[in-house]
């Protein structure tokens, strides 16, 4: 299992070497895209590059993985130079952590980028070309994120991931709620980033350097006794709240479903809302100095993943379902991080990255196959596309945490961990959430594959390169769950009541979806009208009131103090500027006047003006 | 052998071309385009080429040159440039460079136009390398008057409804006219260099009246008094230039009624006159007084910084946008100044480079959607992106660098700032400059998406992308803005040779 800390940092030239070519083969296929206009118009073709790029990336990664398992390397060049050493630097830090993240992030990138050549068929070639410079732009991004040794290179391409996308939900730019989905992302997310700067910001005041090398040795030798560490770590904290959608600031990923659904694979599941769970288990020495954090992590972790839970329950948009999912989850990973298992959450974000994917890869086939996303007005899709039907329940046992699936165990050793840390409370919300997990995925399989009411069209399979990679996806989440199974990887086991409850709670979920959405036992209306189910009901309905915060903030205080900022500077600041101006030009008309010509006129003002002198030489001058 | 005087030539080209264009191109609008892109072109590879030829290892003042003048009075024409001059001068030299194609379609009067735009950048040039405070005053005036002609002649107006207690003032003074920004423009600016004058004056009498040579006067130790009142001086005057708050409201009014190039040129260079002024001269001359007043100077940036995106997030006039976006930006400028630590005053002179460029590339593009649309109201635009696309590609890049997003010239200035502003006495000038960068990013993202995504508008038809010679003045700016901010060290580090050693004056040995 990866550890958090790169344990004496070696430097191997064809380990660091390898890394560079896998972030590099992407970036080489974006600036190709980029520059070279005709090869982006050509759309297939430009899909064609940005494949064979990712292509060539997974297998170094692979290879990576193979040779230089065990090992941490380090290479750093001066990017940002100053008097006495370089105060930026960028390179590559290869080890467990990174190296896993380099697989997947391929792997998943490669699969989805094969996927969207069909999924996308039928756009104008220039916009696919786009996609896919968009593509290999992000897959750069990640890849650099991943592989950051510093603070700061996190932080570069922690924002470029994060312009991805912003970009990719407004992919289909001309449809204004893709538009306005992208734009808030983008802002939710960055309300974040301002944490995470200000943080990395003071922390370099403090020790003057952003590496994590040299940070964890500063950490291990208990010389990081700085003040206010732990406002830090929090400010640090707060760019991973933003990124991986933690209550308060998850809202964004819910609309970012209105780009194209394997992007939502790719970045809205997989890859860069995990980056936050990722930074928090890089930065997990430093975070361990400050253990009040940690705690304030983890419940915010356990709330998130119920809270999200409940909103999946009642949302009809199947993209929607899985974003809120996929938050629920992040919950999970930020949960056993701030227990002190970052390895259990880690090892969930590297499963959850493959049945996540797949499921949002299967929603997008169902989506393709029936032109709505609403789980009411699909049913009895499984006789239509039986293959997608099974991956799609695979991936669905493997989110509901059903052995011998993946998903079994990451959440058993998230579970675990969280035991273990003695968060009673947390555990308790994660538990009621695996229920909450497996009755609303239940929900979402009865409705679309089984359901009574009929889909509108003629449904059929995808064409093999959608369900390519969907099989890929479904086999790899069988495969490493019997690879967990084994025992050889991973491995936190809780008390030996642990397994049995969640696989409990995850059939009883099971169970209700079934008696409500399948058989018609329950009526679902009937029983969200019960208390205190109503309660939740309702509010999870106006999503706990958080979207229409955002938006009162945004219009209310932002836009309000704006304009009223525009008044001031438009009539008071360059108003007392035009008074000064108008009444010189006013002053000078009056003194005018004074010429008027007459001889008399003046003769009075001279007989006027003796006549001044005299009073006061008379009166004031004795 | 002495060396060819490389920096005269930079200076004195673009006026070679502007005689050339009065007297032998009269009624050819081609050969007038082509003289303007020869004669900017060499100065662009000259400065090219002494950003290579700069000796690193060496710092301090190169390419010097020197000839007396009026020997009596110590004036001489004396030219060189350090690291941070350097940077400024290539950063004219791109803007020139890309505002000539950017008014490649300008109609009326052309030669005239050209010919007080190519003066003005003598002008500008003569600023950045001499070293001689007379003379550059004498080039200092030489940028800022051709304005008020180019703005009043080839400007175009704007509506501003009268409001306020000050309503009947606006009526008067003609606001929102172009002849009004011209004229707001030249007083405010000659206002300025009253003060800027006084200045000069006063350091030359105080050390002696011997010498205007900077590197005499840096040599000079004034007495506090002196320092603390030159030093208000320049700051004053210089800065209504750089747009500090709250003499500032000439930048809207003038960048939003001046033709395209010469937005491009005022908001990129000229504001980074004025910076540039106070960092060379106020802070050069008289670290003493620097450091005195810093806390005036960075509290006045915060300002700017906060207020400046708010004022651009309530305008709906595209132009004024982007005006206002500059007086935030430069509120980094200064604010980087003022921390007078090593890191920010990079950041300073960096952002300086970076958001000439940024903005430069921001009013080309403006003055080409206007060009297509004839409207420069952002409530009518929409889905403009389906139809230029490289107008919005061009657009977001802009956006993104002033936004601070890594990967562009905009990011590395605002880093370096932020972290000199932490090590500074004042930390909590932090805080302010980060949450500008949450309001560039709220302004510039809901500008972009009102004009580039959503459905067409139904105001406009026959839109157009941007053709020949305006994709060479895009192409050019968002290279230069992509290039830096990934490879900043190219200009940090000349940069920092000069800071390093102009603030070992300040902080002591």
């Amino acid at each position: 299992m990866p550890t958090a800390v790169p344990h004496g940092v070696g430097l191997d030239p064809a380990a660091t070497n390898m890394a560079l070519l896998v972030v590099l083969l992407p970036f080489v296929a974006f600036v190709l895209l980029a520059v070279v206009v005709p090869l982006r118009r050509r759309g297939q073709a430009a899909g064609a590059v940005s494949i064979a790029a990712i292509a060539v990336a997974f297998l170094a990664a692979l290879f990576s993985w193979f040779v230089w398992k065990g090992d941490a390397h380090v290479q750093t060049w001066a990017w940002i130079p100053a008097d006495e050493g370089p105060t930026a630097t960028v390179g590559v830090l290869l080890d467990p952590l990174s190296n896993a993240m380099l697989v997947l992030v391929t792997l998943v990138s490669l699969l989805v980028q094969i996927y969207s050549l069909a999924y996308l068929r039928d756009e104008r070639a220039p916009s696919l070309g786009r996609y896919y410079t968009y593509q290999s732009l992000f897959a750069f991004s990640m890849l650099g994120l991943v592989l950051s040794p510093s603070f700061i290179q996190m932080f570069v391409f922690w924002e470029l991931v994060g312009l991805c996308s912003y970009l990719l939900i407004g992919y289909w730019y001309e449809r204004p709620s893709a538009a306005r989905a992208a734009v808030k992302a983008f802002w939710i997310t960055k309300l974040g980033d301002l944490g995470f700067v200000i943080g990395i910001v003071m922390l370099w005041a403090a020790t003057g350097t952003f590496e994590f090398h040299a940070l964890f040795a500063l950490a291990q030798e208990h010389a990081l006794a700085i003040e206010g560490l732990g406002t830090i770590m929090l400010l640090i904290y707060l760019g991973a709240v933003g990124k991986s959608a933690q209550f308060p600031l998850h809202v964004w990923l819910p609309d970012a479903m209105e780009g194209p659904a394997p992007v939502s694979a790719l970045i809205h599941a997989a890859t860069m809302v995990t980056a936050g769970v990722f930074m928090v288990t890089r930065a997990q020495p430093l975070f361990v100095l400050v253990p009040d954090v940690l705690v304030l992590i983890g419940w915010v972790g356990a709330f998130t993943a119920l809270l999200a839970a409940t909103l999946a329950c009642v949302e009809s948009d199947i993209k929607r379902v899985l974003a809120y999912s996929t938050v629920s989850q992040l919950g999970y990973m930020m949960a056993a991080v701030g227990a002190g298992a970052p390895d259990a959450g880690f090892l969930h974000l590297l499963t959850h990255g493959l049945f996540k994917a797949l499921l949002f890869l299967g929603a997008g086939a169902v989506i393709h196959a029936v032109g709505t996303n609403d789980i009411f007005r699909m049913g009895g899709l499984f006789r239509a596309m039986p293959q997608t039907g099974v991956v799609f329940i695979v991936g669905t046992l493997a989110l509901a945490g059903l052995p011998p699936l993946a998903g079994f165990f990451s959440k058993e050793a998230v579970l675990a961990g969280v035991w273990d840390s003695g968060m009673t409370w947390p555990f308790l919300m994660l538990a009621l959430t695996v229920l909450l997990t497996a009755f609303y995925m239940f929900r979402v399989v009865f409705l679309t594959f089984f359901g009574r009411v009929p889909a509108t069209g003629h449904p059929h399979e995808p064409s093999w390169t959608m369900r390519g990679p969907l099989w890929v996806l479904a086999a790899l989440t069988v495969l490493v769950g019997i690879r967990l199974a084994a025992g050889s990887v991973g491995g936190r086991h809780g008390p030996g009541w642990l397994a049995p409850l969640s696989v409990a709670a995850a059939l009883g979920g099971i169970a209700l979806a079934w008696a409500a959405y399948q058989r018609g036992a329950v009526d679902p209306g009937r029983l969200a009208a019960t208390f205190p189910l109503s309660v939740i009901d309702v509010l999870a309905r106006r999503r706990y009131g958080l979207d229409g915060l955002y938006a009162g903030l945004y219009r209310g205080f932002i836009l309000g103090l704006s304009r009223l900022i525009g008044w001031i500077d438009r009539y008071l600041v360059d108003g007392v500027l035009n008074f000064v101006s108008a009444s010189t030009l006013r002053g000078g008309d009056l003194l005018r006047r004074i010429q008027s010509g007459h001889a008399q006129d003046y003769v009075y003002g001279v007989a006027f003006g003796v006549l001044l002198l005299l009073v006061w030489s008379q009166w004031w001058a004795r | 052998m002495t060396p060819p005087p490389v920096l005269s030539l930079i200076t004195w080209s673009p006026f070679v071309g502007a005689l050339l264009i009065m007297f032998t191109a009269r009624h050819h609008p081609l050969a007038v385009r082509l003289i303007a892109a020869v004669t900017t072109g060499v100065s662009t590879i000259a400065s090219l080429w002494i950003y290579v030829a700069y000796d690193r290892e060496a710092a301090g003042f190169q390419f010097y040159e020197k000839l007396p003048l009026v020997p009596p009075l110590g004036i001489s024409y004396e030219l060189g440039v350090d690291g941070i001059s350097l940077l400024l001068v290539l950063l004219t030299s791109v803007i020139i460079f890309a505002g000539v194609f950017a008014s490649w379609t300008i109609a009326v009067r052309s030669q005239e136009f050209y010919a007080l735009l190519l003066t003005l950048v003598t002008g500008v040039f003569g600023v950045f390398v001499t070293l001689d405070l007379f003379v550059f005053f004498l080039f200092y005036e030489l940028a800022v008057l051709p304005m008020y002609l180019l703005i009043g002649v080839w400007g175009s107006s704007g509506e501003i409804r009268p409001r306020g207690i000050f309503a009947w003032a606006y009526r008067e003074a003609g606001v929102g006219t172009k002849e009004y920004a011209a004229m707001k423009l030249t007083l405010y600016l000659l206002f300025g260099s009253a003060f800027i004058l006084v200045g000069i004056f006063a350091l030359y009498v105080n050390a002696g009246a011997s010498s205007f040579s900077f590197v005499d006067l840096e040599g000079v130790s004034f007495a506090p008094a002196v320092q603390r009142w030159v030093f208000l001086a320049f700051y004053v005057g210089f800065g209504v230039l750089a747009g500090i708050w709250p003499l500032h409201t000439w930048s809207p009014d003038g960048h939003a009624s001046a033709p395209t190039a010469v937005s491009m040129l005022h908001a990129g260079v000229l504001m980074k006159l004025g910076a540039y002024g106070v960092v060379r001269m106020g802070l050069g001359l008289l670290p003493g007084g620097a450091a005195e007043l810093a806390w005036l100077m960075g509290t006045i940036a915060c300002v700017n910084i906060v207020y400046g995106a708010l004022s651009a997030m309530a305008q709906t006039d595209l132009k004024y946008v982007i005006a206002y976006s500059s007086v935030s930006h430069m509120g980094i400028v200064m604010l980087g100044a003022a921390t007078l630590t090593e890191t920010g005053l990079n950041g300073s002179v960096f952002q300086m480079f970076a958001h000439g460029v940024m903005t430069g590339l921001f009013f080309a593009l403006v003055g080409l959607v206007y060009e297509k649309a004839h409207s420069r109201e952002i409530g009518k635009m929409g889905g403009f992106g389906a139809v230029m696309p490289g107008i919005a590609t061009a657009f977001t890049v802009g956006g993104l660098s002033s936004l601070g997003l890594p990967a562009t010239a905009g990011f590395i200035a605002e880093l370096l700032t932020f972290l000199g502003a932490w090590r500074s006495d004042h930390q909590w000038w932090l805080f302010p400059a980060v949450a500008g960068t949450f309001l560039t990013a709220v302004y510039v993202l809901r500008v972009a998406k009102q004009i580039f995504w959503g459905p067409p508008s139904p105001h406009f038809h026959d839109l157009e992308d941007a053709r020949g010679p305006e994709w060479v003045a895009l192409v050019l700016l968002v290279a230069v803005l992509v290039l830096f901010g990934m490879a900043p060290g190219v200009a940090i580090g000349p940069i920092d040779t000069a800071t390093t050693l102009l603030l070992s004056r300040i902080v002591g040995p």
